[in-house]
C-alpha cells in the first residue's frame, strides 16, 4: 500500500538537539565567516602620489601578514613608482623615511597594474561581472560566507573618488555595487576603509547590511599626508594609514583585538582630520568584532572524529601499457594569437548610425545662415 | 537685425524659418530618441514576480511492506495482494526500533500487542509516527530543508548543529576541483611513495561517479617538498611525542596555502585534501582535541576548505636506517580518512541519527542510496531558492536602472531560467528528484550566466545636472536662431493683426 505523504515546506523552526559540538561551538559563532578575501585599490598615479601607493602597499603587507594568502587578495595598483625614473632607489617602495621598511619586497602580487586599475574594472572585480577569459588571480570569488575588506586610498571629493586622474566613482555606485554583491551573496560582512580627502562621503550612501565603513576624514575634510622624505623627494605615507599600520603592526594572529579600537586609530590630535566610522548597517555589536576577522584569515577547524574503514585492496590501474607503442594524447596549446585568421580578416562592417546631436546642429546652423544670407531665390544659381 | 525688406522676401524668411524649426521637431527629436534609447530586449517580469512568493511542496513515495507473518490473517486479507520477496536481513540489538539499510529500504519493529485487535488502517495509524521519523533521516527533515534555504532565512538562528552545517559544506556549484597534496618537510630523511592514482581510482572515484548527478569533480594531485606547517609542535614527554593541541590547528593552514597551486583554468571551488609526514625531527606528531584525548584518525578538516591528515612514520624504521628511507604509504587508511572528510564537506549529515535507530554502514562506495536522495534533496531545493533569488534581484535591478543594455542573448538566459525554475518545482512536487535535480541545476546555470554577464555593467549613472551639462552645448545654438525667429514672426503677426485692428476701427 502506498502512502503518499505530501510535506509543505517554509517557515523556520527551531529544533533542539542534544549533539555534543561544544568544541567547536566557540569559535563558530563568534562570526560567520569560514574564509577572508581583500581589494586594495590604489587609485592614483604619477610620481608625486607615491604615498597612495605606498598606502596600499603597507596595508597589503600587513594583511598577508596576518594570514591571508595572495589568491585572496585583489590588488589595483598604478604600479608605476618602483620603477619610476624619478626614484632614487629603484625597484623600492618606502613607508617610513629613513628608508626603514620596503614595502615592495619580492613577492607583491599586483593583479591589475597601470592602465587596468579604472572605475569599470573595480566595479567589475566587485561585481563579478567578468568576461569568462578572466584568470582566477582576476577575480573575487566569494561566496556568502566571506568576509571582505575593502580599501581605497587616493584623491577623493564629496561624494566621489578620482581614479587615475581621468575618470571617479561616486558614491552611488559604490553603494549600488554593494548592494549587488548582497543580493547575490558576495559576502558575509564587509569592512571599507577609505583614506582620502573627504573620504566620509563615500560611506554616507550605503544600505546593504552587514557594512562596516571608517574613513579618515569628514566631509569638508583634507586627509593630509604625514611626512617627507627629503632623499626620496615626495611625501611616503598619508597619516590616517601610517597610524593604521602602527596599530596593525600589534596585532598577531591569536589576538583578541576588537573593532572598537580600531576606530580610536588616530585621533584628531594626530590626524589633524576627524577620522569616521559607520556601524549601523553591521548586524554585530562592534565590540564583538576581531580584528583579524577582517584582516587575518583565522580558519575554522573541526577535528575529525570517524573514519571511514576501507578494506578492499587497490585496483591496479591498467593504464601504462607494456609495449613500447602507447597511444599518447595528442597536447596542443590553444591558439592565443590566430594570426592567420587576424591578417585574412575582413574590415568589419560597422553598423551605420544616423548622425548625432551635435552634427545635427551644426547642420542646421549652417543651413540657416546660408538661408538667410542668399536667400531661396537664389538656390538656382547654386544647384 | 531688423532691415526693410520687401513684402515677399519677408514671407520668404518666415517660411524659411518656419520650415527649420517644422524639420527639427518633426525629424530631428524623434531621431535623437531613437538613437539615444539603450536597447531593452522582453523579459518575463511577471512571472519573475510570481516566483519571488516561493512556495516548495516536497513529496516523497512511501512504500510499507509488512514481512510475513506481521500481520494477522484478517488483517492480511484487507491488503492487496503483492509481490512478496523473501529477503534476509540480520539485525541485531534489543533495543534497535528501526535499521536503516544502505539502499533505500528501513525495517521498522512492532510489536505483538501493538497488532493485536486492530485493522489495518489503524495499525497504519500507529505506525505513522515512526514511519515520520525514519523519513526524516532518510530523505529530508525540517531542519534540512531550511538550512538549504539558509541565503533566504539567514537571519533567524537555527540550531547550532543546522548553523555548523551550513557553515561547513560548500555551496551548490556545477564543478568541484579535488586536490590531494602530499607534504613532504624533510626530503633527506624521508622518500615518500603513494600511489595516488590507484587510490583515487579504487575507493575516491566510485563515490565520485555516485555523485555525478550532483556535479561535476576534477582530480589532480602533487608533492610538495620543504612545506613546513606554521606552527611548533610541543613535545611532551610522558607521551614521548609531539603535540599539536587543537587550538594550534587554526593557524597551520594559512602558511600552507599560499604554497598549493589551483588550476588557474576554472572558478570552481576547490577542496584541498593535505597529508602531512612530520620531519625526522619531529616525529611522532599526534593531534589532541579539546579534551587533551588523542584524536585517533589524527586528522583534522576546515570548513569550505578541505582536510589535513598527519602520517606518522616513525614507527616504520629504526634509528640504524639509512637516510633517506623509502616508505610506501598504506593508501587505504589515508583514503579512509579523506572519504570521511570528502563526505562532510560534501554535505552528508554528521549528527548521529535519532535514538532506537540503527543505521548500516555506508559501504565501499562509501555513500548509501538515501544520503545520495538527501543530498539531492537539499541541493535541489538550494538551486532553485539561489536561482529564484538571482533572477528576483537581476529583474529588480534591471527595472531600477533605466539605462542598462539588455541584449536578447540576456532575455533569453533569464528566460530559460525561469522556465526551468518552474519545471523543477513541478517536478520536486510531484516527487521526481532526479529530474527536479536536474532542472534546477539547469536553472542555476541559466540565472548566474544572465546575472553576471558582462555586459550588464551600469556605469551610466549620470545625475540630472550632468545630463543638462552634456546637451546644452550641443543643442542650444541649434535653437537659440530658430526659437528668435520664431519668436519674431509670432510678434510681427500681432503687430499686424493689431494695425488690422485699428485700421478697421
Amino acid at each position: 500500500m502506498k502512502i503518499l505523504t505530501l510535506l509543505s515546506v517554509f517557515g523556520p523552526y527551531l529544533f533542539t538537539d542534544s549533539v555534543n559540538i561544544e568544541n567547536s561551538a566557540g569559535q563558530f559563532f563568534s562570526s560567520g565567516h569560514t574564509n577572508n578575501w581583500a581589494v586594495l585599490v590604489c587609485t592614483s598615479r604619477f610620481w608625486f602620489n607615491y604615498r597612495h601607493v605606498a598606502n596600499t602597499l603597507s596595508v597589503y603587507r600587513s594583511v598577508k601578514r596576518l594570514g591571508i594568502p595572495d589568491s585572496h587578495i585583489v590588488l589595483m595598483l598604478a604600479d608605476d613608482m618602483a620603477c619610476n625614473h624619478r626614484n632614487p632607489k629603484p625597484a623600492t617602495v618606502f613607508s617610513h623615511k629613513n628608508m626603514e621598511l620596503n614595502v615592495y619586497g619580492d613577492d607583491v602580487e599586483v593583479d591589475y597594474r597601470g592602465y587596468e586599475v579604472t572605475v569599470e574594472n573595480f566595479l567589475r572585480v566587485l561585481t563579478g561581472r567578468l568576461p569568462p577569459s578572466t584568470p582566477r588571480s582576476k577575480r573575487l570569488l566569494s561566496d556568502d560566507r566571506s568576509n571582505i575588506l575593502i580599501y581605497l586610498t587616493g584623491h577623493g571629493g564629496n561624494g566621489f573618488l578620482k581614479f587615475q586622474d581621468s575618470e571617479e566613482i561616486s558614491n552611488v555606485e559604490l553603494a549600488d555595487a554593494f548592494e549587488q554583491m548582497w543580493q547575490k551573496r558576495r559576502y558575509n560582512e564587509l569592512l571599507f576603509i577609505i583614506d582620502t580627502c573627504q573620504g566620509a562621503s563615500m560611506y554616507e550612501r550605503f544600505y546593504s547590511p552587514n557594512i562596516m565603513a571608517l574613513a579618515s576624514s569628514q566631509v569638508g575634510e583634507d586627509s593630509l599626508s604625514h611626512q617627507p622624505d627629503l632623499a626620496i623627494g615626495v611625501h611616503l605615507m598619508d597619516r590616517y594609514t601610517f597610524y593604521l599600520l602602527e596599530f596593525l603592526e600589534d596585532i598577531h594572529p591569536s589576538s583578541k583585538t576588537n573593532m572598537n579600537d580600531l576606530f580610536k586609530v588616530c585621533p584628531r590630535s594626530l590626524c589633524v582630520s576627524t577620522p569616521g566610522h559607520r556601524t549601523d548597517l553591521f548586524l554585530r555589536n562592534p565590540e564583538s568584532v576581531l580584528i583579524t576577522d577582517f584582516f587575518g584569515s583565522v580558519r575554522k577547524v573541526e577535528i575529525t572524529t570517524e573514519v571511514l574503514n576501507l578494506t578492499h585492496p587497490i585496483q591496479r590501474v591498467e593504464g601504462s601499457p607494456v609495449n613500447g607503442e602507447s597511444h599518447r594524447e595528442v597536447y596542443s596549446y590553444v591558439d592565443q594569437l590566430p594570426v592567420s585568421e587576424i591578417i585574412h580578416q575582413k574590415p568589419k562592417q560597422k553598423d551605420w548610425h544616423p548622425p548625432d546631436g551635435f552634427i545635427l546642429g551644426l547642420w542646421t546652423l549652417i543651413l540657416l545662415v546660408f538661408f538667410k544670407t542668399y536667400g531661396i531665390k537664389h538656390l538656382k544659381h547654386i544647384f | 537685425m531688423y532691415f526693410l525688406a520687401s513684402l515677399s522676401e519677408r514671407r520668404r524668411g518666415q517660411l524659411a524659418a518656419l520650415s527649420i524649426a517644422a524639420v527639427v521637431i518633426v525629424v530631428g527629436v524623434p531621431l535623437w530618441w531613437r538613437t539615444t534609447e539603450t536597447y531593452r530586449a522582453w523579459l518575463p517580469f511577471s512571472q519573475i514576480k510570481d516566483l519571488s512568493k516561493l512556495q516548495l511542496h516536497l513529496s516523497a513515495d512511501v512504500e510499507v511492506v509488512f514481512a510475513r507473518g506481521t500481520l494477522t490473517p484478517e488483517q492480511q486479507k484487507k491488503l492487496p495482494l503483492t509481490q512478496t520477496q523473501d529477503e534476509e536481513h540480520a539485525v541485531d540489538g534489543d533495543n534497535v526500533k528501526v535499521y536503516i539499510g544502505q539502499r533505500r529500504t528501513a525495517i521498522l519493529r512492532i510489536n505483538a500487542e501493538m497488532r493485536a485487535g486492530k485493522t489495518v488502517e489503524q495499525l497504519l495509524a500507529v505506525l505513522k509516527p515512526q514511519i515520520k521519523q525514519v523519513l526524516q533521516v532518510m530523505s529530508f527533515s525540517h531542519t534540512d530543508i531550511t538550512a538549504a534555504l539558509s541565503d533566504r532565512v539567514r537571519f533567524n538562528p537555527g540550531s547550532k548543529e543546522s548553523m555548523t552545517h551550513s557553515m561547513r559544506a560548500f555551496t551548490s556549484s556545477p564543478g568541484y576541483e579535488i586536490t590531494f597534496s602530499l607534504l613532504n618537510p624533510d626530503p633527506r630523511s624521508h622518500r615518500l611513495h603513494w600511489d595516488i592514482e590507484g587510490a583515487v581510482q579504487t575507493y575516491i572515484q566510485p563515490f565520485l561517479t555516485k555523485l555525478s548527478p550532483l556535479a561535476n569533480f576534477s582530480i589532480d594531485s602533487q608533492m610538495l617538498h620543504y612545506a613546513m606547517l606554521g606552527v611548533n609542535p610541543r613535545y611532551n614527554n610522558d607521551r614521548g611525542a609531539f603535540i599539536l593541541h587543537a587550538d594550534s590547528l587554526a593557524h597551520v593552514i594559512n602558511p600552507v596555502e599560499a604554497r598549493l597551486g589551483s588550476n588557474a583554468a576554472s572558478s570552481n571551488p576547490v577542496l584541498n585534501f593535505l597529508l602531512y609526514v612530520p620531519d625526522a625531527q619531529h616525529s611522532p606528531l599526534y593531534i589532541q582535541d579539546h579534551k587533551k584525548m588523542d584524536v585517533p584518525s589524527n586528522a583534522f578538516h576546515s570548513p569550505r576548505w578541505g582536510g589535513i591528515m598527519v602520517y606518522n612514520v616513525k614507527n616504520l624504521y629504526g634509528p640504524e636506517a639509512e637516510f633517506p628511507v623509502n616508505i610506501n604509504i598504506n593508501m587505504a587508511e589515508v583514503m579512509g580518512v579523506f572519504l570521511t572528510q570528502l563526505r562532510l564537506l560534501v554535505g552528508m549529515e554528521s549528527s548521529p541519527p535519532p535514538p532506537g535507530f540503527l543505521v548500516a554502514p555506508c559501504g565501499s562506495v562509501g555513500l548509501a542510496d538515501w544520503e545520495l536522495d538527501r543530498l539531492m534533496w537539499s541541493r535541489s531545493v538550494e538551486n532553485i531558492a539561489t536561482a529564484t533569488t538571482t533572477i528576483t534581484s537581476l529583474a529588480q535591478l534591471l527595472d531600477q536602472i533605466g539605462n542598462i543594455v539588455i541584449n536578447d542573448n540576456i532575455a533569453q538566459q533569464v528566460s530559460s531560467a525561469v522556465t526551468s525554475v518552474q519545471l523543477a518545482v513541478a517536478e520536486l512536487e510531484a516527487g521526481n528528484l532526479g529530474f527536479a535535480l536536474q532542472y534546477s541545476k539547469e536553472t542555476i546555470l541559466a540565472s548566474e550566466k544572465a546575472f553576471f554577464d558582462p555586459s550588464l555593467l551600469h556605469l551610466l549613472y549620470f545625475p540630472d545636472d550632468q545630463k543638462f551639462a552634456i546637451y546644452i552645448p550641443l543643442f542650444l545654438p541649434m535653437c537659440v536662431p530658430i526659437l528668435l525667429s520664431l519668436l519674431k514672426m509670432a510678434s510681427e503677426a500681432r503687430r499686424r493683426y493689431r494695425e488690422k485692428q485699428a485700421k478697421k476701427d
